[in-house]
């Protein structure tokens, strides 16, 4: 009976509900409704930003998209809905959408407390300040008695209320709820620096008036491992997103990219071919690329997808360094280096366990 | 007789074949119950979905965050404060500094809407329409359009502490008229009126201000002040009794403030001025010590008192409006001075119309205060519904609680001025 | 005794009436009496011309001098000296009325609007027949015009919802049958009950098992839907009939206009229903694209439409002589009188998705138009509770005397004389609330306001001038909004203002 009296109530207040099943897996939901939800910044330039055509880019956006492409093969089936810093995690907690990829930090308290898991980190980041050239400071040490702007409700508000503490010195701290709001004030002058992740900080930069009069300090005052977020008690499609994530990774370290994935998956093929053939013949292809292609293995059926799922996001979005270059680093604007996000081969954290 | 005959009357008065259904009093019976059961099942209904969301999302509940430590800073406290000071003593800041900008704005507001409201009503055609103008402009355009306007305005108004307005060392209140006095030739050096001032600063810092420390020695004057307001209060005893008595007047209240300003003046410099000032210093990046006015408190404040003025000038133009015009004639007719005639006639019988609204005015602005959270001052909604539910996750508690402490002033305030309202009133025969 | 014929001089006809004194006519008179007719008044005028002479020279130039009326982007802005960047507001106009709404979709909005201007403009002039007519599509046809229009239509309604909508259809019928005393009616009204329980079994029994309602109805599910829909057009037209033929074929029978009002309101919400389903052909376009102008007006006409009928029904129930229904209303009315608007949008925004089932979900923007209802209805219910204080007490009396019923008594004397004085209370209210709609941007909605703001931090158009610029404008377009709002309800106001007058 409890579910018609939802009936009633939802009918009356008019039919402009959107609906998800919590009864059956988000998997299921997304399959059906034909698209994912994805929730994103509403503004952060290099992660999620609507261009002039009003359509959302960015690295996150990008991640919502490989995640899209893995289930549809089409990386346009994602809904994505901008949400401040408040919002975010009651709307994944409520179901308003299937996941969350809004660099947000992730922590114990979140993990625990809040009802959402992390599926993993897909950019290490760290807290920084951003000051004026004319201050005449290279070090976040020579801060004290500075007048600090901050978004409130994030980890970075916290980081900085320790790391003056730990450090002896004062500040003043302006704190705004909008990201937007932040930039403002610093811009305008209220504020001596400006505190928030070190890639929101170049993001940042880009958008004030004079992007040449401001320096980001060398110091690095936090971990903010951030990562896309799902809801609790889900765990296939928690898999699901977890691995799309460890796929793109896994691409590049077996430097399949785009442009070379079809080739890759061909190569692999004809392997696979020849060795049903000759058990003797030697494989020109790895069979890690095999395996993440779906050459190999089930391992596409073992998250509710097809075989092809890595292949077609790898076709669709391209690896983890594409992705990376393309949105935040050497290819646009915001120009960030690797630094920790390199393969771990390659002087970096990033480190995807091995598909198979 | 009479218990008889209405008895007889409703005996026999009732319709023979009416249905239970057509009586009034069976009907509202059901309807209430009706509606008494469905908000049962409603509130039921949202509070087992909140339970089961809750639980089966793994959400921490509960109040006990409240003595958890917090973590982050206030920008603007009245009371200690530092990170690690609890969630509950969060709330406290929020609140104070809600309480404080409600206070400030309604005193401002107050003062400005009544010069607007007889500004309007000025028989000066300009000075009418220059009121009226501002009253129109005000009224139709969004108080959140307004506080950001003012915020950006006062923001980019002020120059950076290194180039700010600074006002310090020996100030001459004489100074404009020195060309006077020189050419009058009553003196030539710093007049005796020089005295030392703390700095004061003006930048988009904030407005810097000095803080007096009193020193031991000021005791004195305290005591002085309290028994200047004990003989104030005894005096104006005994002039009332006297007038009662004789019809004679006394001076009270000049008498009154000069010895409530004087005494304690008096003794304060012969303890040797026993106060010292906690100015502010410009040491690195900013100032250091004294007390900062921020420019989001000043935003907030211009903007509350701006937006809220315009209604009371109109709820005081209202009031003035509906006194008869016989009333004051009437009292000219008793000889009354035009001072007297509007205090003890005018008035009293314009506040009777005024009261009511004006405390929905008071209620608006405490309530638009909230508002504060988009010029990040940091008041109950931004401190308590903004960073700490942030920070700790718990909407449902945190809403509520908010809501409840608005309610909870709202009602004080009602209160209060229901009671205020109660002695205005016109007490009908 | 002197006589007449004595007297020197008796005037015999009627003097010229002479021009008035040069100092009492003419511009020079009126500065005199107006603007230095005391010492006091002279200065306060000069002191006023002072201001003026300080103030209005820096806004025309900076408005107009100045200004900057055109540019491709930030770079025209940049210098010093330049006053307003009005190239901003010329670059992003149309982001400002529309937000994010698809450039090729934006007919839709222009059509919407055109409909609400050419519904609500013979409205709003008392000179214009028709106003049933027009009433009947400004309420009936309009709004569910302008949903399909803006959103796309084509609703996926699921057989739940069509399965409470039709026992609610039932409930309400089987309340007639409580109610009536004609026989005839009991019969029609027992078989409309019956007939509306099968049709709800049969629908709930076709059911697909789904418990979800998608936001549009996409590619999937189809299968069921059509039956769906079917049952929903032939029950909502038969009920259309019914209720028709009820009022028609019975007229003066007690209780037969209830009966078909009920049916035809239960036939006109299931037809609506039905043209919500239809696939138009237009491309869905989610609420989180809306924004601008069309975001404010959309939030503010919707709040009217719906706080005024529910601030009315508040209003009586404070009066009520039930103790439930009073203790109920007034505690309604205090609590969202009590609060802030910025904490009902965070409530809306943050705990509403908690206390609804798991799976639930209101879009966003409904989220925060509910809020904004609930919240003007109170204060709506209030000032017409002013309304209703003011009608004496013999008008109650006379009407019960009459052998009026609450209904009647209401419809017929008290709300005509109430409504009638409260206008000017219930516009400045709905003034209120088209400035309030301003605050949803603080949850995340992007109202005019907010787009408005959101503009300042585009790469492109960043500056110190692109803020006040922004501003002024949103100003200036809230401003036009309220004001014209304020002129029509005096207008209103001192038309309607009929026979109260003393004589």
């Amino acid at each position: 009976m409890k579910k018609y009296l939802v009936t009633i109530a939802a009918g009356a207040a008019l039919c402009l509900t959107a609906g998800a099943a919590m009864a059956g897996p988000t998997l299921d939901l997304v399959k059906k409704n034909g698209f994912i939800r994805c929730g994103v910044n509403p503004s952060l330039i290099g992660f999620a930003a609507t261009n002039d055509a009003g359509e959302y880019q960015g690295f996150d956006v990008d991640y919502c998209k490989a995640v899209a492409s893995a289930v549809f093969n089409d990386p346009s089936k994602v809904k994505y809905t901008p949400l401040n810093a408040k919002e975010r995690f009651t709307a994944l907690q409520s179901g308003e959408i299937d996941m969350l990829a809004r660099n947000s930090t992730w922590t114990m308290s979140r993990d625990t407390q809040m009802g959402i898991m992390f599926t993993g980190v897909n950019y290490y980041d760290g807290q920084g300040f951003m000051v004026r050239k004319s201050q005449n400071i290279s070090s976040a040490l020579e801060l004290n008695g500075a007048t600090v702007c901050v978004q409130t409700g994030t980890t970075t508000e916290l980081n900085l209320a320790d790391y003056f503490k730990a450090n002896k010195m004062d500040y003043t701290l302006v704190a705004f709820e909008n990201n937007t709001d932040v930039n403002n004030a610093y811009d305008a002058g209220r504020c001596d620096a400006l505190t928030t992740d070190a890639s929101g900080l170049y993001a940042t930069r880009l958008a004030l008036q004079k992007p040449d009069d401001h320096i980001v300090l060398p110091e690095i005052i936090s971990k903010e491992p951030l990562g896309p977020v799902v809801r609790q008690g889900d765990d296939e499609w928690f898999g699901l997103v977890k691995w799309v994530g460890f796929a793109l990774v896994n691409a590049e370290e077996l430097g399949i990219t785009k442009e070379n994935v079809e080739q890759m998956k061909a190569t692999a093929l004809d392997d696979q071919a020849q060795l049903a053939k000759d058990p003797s013949y030697k494989a020109k292809g790895s069979p890690d690329a095999a395996r993440l292609l779906g050459v190999d293995g089930t391992f596409g059926q073992s998250i509710g997808l097809g075989n092809d799922w890595a292949f077609n996001v790898i076709k669709q979005m391209g690896n983890y360094g594409e992705i990376f270059d393309r949105n935040i680093g050497a290819g646009s604007k915001l120009q960030i280096a690797r630094g920790l996000n390199a393969l771990w081969s390659k002087g970096g954290i990033q480190y995807a366990p091995p598909i198979r | 007789m009479a218990a008889d005959g209405v008895a007889i009357g409703t005996g026999t008065g009732r319709a023979p074949r009416g249905s239970i259904l057509n009586d009034p009093l069976f009907r509202s019976i059901i309807i209430q119950l009706l509606l008494a059961a469905a908000l049962i099942a409603f509130v039921w209904w949202i509070a087992h979905n909140t339970i089961v969301n809750l639980r089966r999302l793994n959400i921490a509940s509960g109040f006990d965050f409240l003595w958890e430590r917090s973590g982050f800073d206030i920008g603007q406290t009245l009371i200690r404060y530092t990170q690690d000071s609890t969630y509950g003593r969060a709330l406290l800041v929020g609140f104070l500094n809600t309480l404080l900008i409600a206070v400030l704005g309604i005193v401002f507001a107050t003062i400005i809407g009544l010069i607007l409201g007889i500004a309007r009503l000025s028989r000066n055609w300009l000075v009418a329409k220059l009121a009226t103008v501002y009253v129109e402009v005000i009224r139709n355009i969004p108080v959140l359009l307004q506080l950001l306007f003012w915020y950006k305005a006062v923001l980019s108004v002020l120059p950076n502490p290194k180039q700010g307005f600074i006002l310090q060392g020996d100030v001459d209140p004489l100074s404009p008229f020195r060309w006077l006095l020189d050419k009058v030739g009553v003196t030539t050096g710093p007049s005796p009126l020089t005295f030392h001032m703390p700095t004061v600063a003006l930048n988009n810092r904030g407005l810097l201000l000095p803080v007096p420390v009193p020193g031991p020695d000021f005791t004195a004057t305290w005591i002085a002040l309290g028994l200047a307001v004990i003989a104030t209060a005894a005096i104006a005893l005994w002039a009332h009794t006297r007038q009662r008595r004789t019809g004679a007047q006394f001076p009270t209240f000049r008498t009154g403030l000069a010895l409530i300003v004087l005494v304690p003046l008096a003794i304060f410099l012969l303890t040797g001025s026993p106060l010292t000032f906690d100015a502010p210093v410009l040491k690195g990046f900013n100032f250091v010590g004294g007390v900062a006015i921020k420019p989001e408190f000043m935003a907030l404040l211009l903007g509350l008192t701006l937006y809220t003025a315009a209604y009371i000038g109109e709820i005081v133009r209202a009031g003035i409006l509906a006194v008869p015009w016989g009333q004051t004639e009437a009292a000219y007719a008793l000889g009354l001075r035009r001072g007297v005639a509007l205090r003890r006639v005018i008035i009293p019988q314009a506040l009777r119309v005024i009261i009511p609204p004006l405390t929905s005015q008071y209620l608006n602005l405490t309530k638009n205060s909230s508002l504060a959270v988009a010029v990040g001052y940091p008041d109950l909604v931004s401190v308590f519904s903004g960073t700490t539910l942030n920070q700790t996750g718990q909407a449902v508690e945190i809403i509520f609680m908010t809501m409840l402490v608005y309610l909870a002033i709202s009602l004080t305030t009602s209160l209060a001025m229901n009671i205020f309202n109660r002695r205005v009133a016109l007490r009908e025969r | 005794m002197a006589t007449a014929a004595e007297l020197a001089y008796v005037q015999r006809e009627e003097e010229p009436i002479l021009p008035a004194p040069r100092s009492e006519i003419g511009a020079f008179a009126w500065f005199r009496q107006n603007l230095f007719s005391s010492v006091g008044n002279s200065i306060v005028t000069i002191i006023a011309i002072l201001f003026l002479a300080w103030v209005i020279p820096p806004i025309v130039r900076w408005a107009f001098v100045d200004a900057v009326w055109t540019g491709p982007d930030r770079e025209v802005c940049l210098p010093e000296g330049v006053g307003a960047c009005w190239a901003y507001v010329n670059a992003k106009f149309a982001q400002f009325i529309y937000g994010r709404y698809p450039i090729d979709e934006r007919w839709r909005v222009n059509l919407t609007g055109i409909l609400f201007v050419a519904g609500i403009v013979p409205m709003a002039i008392p000179s214009i027949p028709f106003k049933r007519l027009n009433a009947i599509f400004l309420l009936g046809v309009f709004p569910v015009a302008a949903v399909v229009l803006l959103t796309g239509g084509h609703f996926d309604i699921s057989f739940d919802w069509l399965f409470g909508l039709l026992v609610v259809a039932a409930l309400l019928s089987g309340l007639v049958v409580a109610m009536t005393t004609d026989v005839r009616e009991r019969g029609l009204a027992g078989i409309v009950t019956l007939l509306a329980i099968a049709a709800a079994v049969v629908a709930f029994a076709y059911g697909d098992g789904r418990d979800t309602v998608g936001y549009f109805a996409g590619d999937v599910g189809r299968g069921g839907l059509v039956n769906a829909r079917l049952v929903i057009l032939v029950a909502g037209s038969a009920a259309l009939i019914a209720g028709l033929v009820a009022i028609l074929r019975t007229p003066g029978e007690p209780g037969a206009g209830r009966v078909g009002a009920l049916w035809i309101g239960a036939g006109v919400l299931e037809l609506v229903f039905f043209a919500l389903t239809i696939d138009f052909g237009l491309r869905p376009v989610e609420t989180q694209l809306w924004g601008g102008l069309l975001v404010t007006l959309v939030v503010a006409i919707i709040g009217m439409v719906t706080s005024l009928p529910l601030g009315i029904l508040l209003a009586l129930g404070r009066r009520s002589k039930m103790p439930v229904v009073r203790f109920l209303s007034v505690v309604f009315i205090e609590f969202w009188r009590g609060v802030p608007l910025i904490t009902v949008l965070f409530m809306a925004s943050v705990m509403l998705p908690v206390f609804l089932p798991p799976g639930v979900t209101f879009d966003k923007l409904l989220r925060a138009l509910i809020g904004v209802a609930l919240f003007t209805s109170a204060y709506i219910a209030e000032v017409v509770r002013g309304g209703l204080q003011a009608i004496p007490r013999g008008q109650y009396e006379a009407a019960a005397a009459m052998g009026l019923k609450f209904g009647p008594m209401m419809r017929l004397v008290v709300l005509p004389q109430a409504l009638k004085i409260v206008i000017p209370g219930i516009v400045n209210s709905f003034i209120s609330l088209f400035k309030d709609t301003s605050l949803v941007l603080i949850v995340g909605i992007l109202d005019l306001l907010g787009t408005v703001q959101q503009g300042f931090n585009d790469a492109n158009w960043t500056s110190s001038k692109t803020p006040a610029t922004g501003y002024v404008f949103a100003a200036v377009v809230f401003w036009m909004f309220c004001f014209g709002m304020s002129r029509y309800s005096i207008y209103t106001e001192n038309r309607l203002n009929t026979g109260h007058r003393r004589r």
